[in-house]
């Protein structure tokens, strides 16, 4: 039965690793969380049982490892000029805050998920994002959290926060249209 | 007081991240009525949450 845990836990291996990859970015560190979630998890197993869904439980002790790296990695990533302001933006508005051209519809976003492609187009436009407003979005959106654990990870202030997850959106909104919804 | 569209974005990006109070989803809705712009960068702000939330599901994009 252990045996059986292990290989099931091990086999997984390859999604968590993706899992931390978007997140973390570099390869090394998306590694070694996953390691040590690995290690966590294979000593944990009591923890498990009678749950049902093994993937889910091992992403959970994934995403704390990761929540760690961030933490230990965050002095060390330092914002970029401008980085921190929303001003980039204000191009997209006339002097009276208006759309200086106002975006049109997107055809079939629905079925753009569907599409590998699209994801392909995603994770570039992900990766073309400066580093901290990546890593703040990443860790809204895809290990859901909230933006008062943010602040508290990346020692930043709420409205800070609020700039970096707007800035994300608004590039990623742009980088999208350009690149697939043209 | 109407909502210039540089204000309502923010607050578009903003109500992903926190509840907006009674008034400011009014002001919101009040725009969205008259601003198609608005209503459709909103739509594309909110895709990106179903977007994700794809792309960590899926086992690989490549």
């Amino acid at each position: 039965m252990a045996v059986d845990f292990k290989s099931q836990v091990q086999s997984l291996r390859p999604y968590l690793l993706r899992y931390a990859q978007l997140q973390l970015r570099s390869a090394e560190a998306a590694e070694d969380a996953v390691q040590e979630a690995l290690v966590a998890a294979l000593a944990g197993e009591a923890g498990f049982a009678g749950r049902s869904n093994l993937r889910t439980w091992l992403t959970g002790i994934l995403k704390h490892k990761i929540v760690d790296a961030i933490r230990k990695s965050a002095r060390e990533l330092q914002p970029m000029p401008g980085e921190d302001d929303a001003s980039e933006f204000d191009a997209l508005f006339d002097e009276r805050g208006h759309w200086s051209q106002a975006p049109d519809a997107w055809e079939h976003p629905e079925g753009a998920l569907e599409q590998k492609q699209f994801l392909a187009a995603l994770e570039k436009c992900l990766a073309g994002l400066p580093a901290r407003t990546a890593q703040a979005f990443m860790m809204r959106e895809h290990l859901g959290l909230d933006t008062a654990e943010i602040c508290k990870e990346l020692a930043i202030t709420s409205t800070h926060c609020w700039v970096m997850l707007y800035r994300a959106r608004m590039a990623l909104r742009m980088c999208l249209e350009e690149s697939w919804f043209k | 007081m109407m909502l210039a569209c540089k204000e309502v974005m923010r607050k578009v990006s903003q109500g992903e991240d926190r509840h907006l109070a009674f008034g400011e989803r009014v002001a919101l809705r009040l725009h969205f009525a008259i601003c198609r712009g608005c209503r459709n960068a909103t739509a594309q702000l909110r895709f990106l949450r179903r977007a994700v939330r794809k792309l960590s599901e899926t086992e690989s994009a490549r």
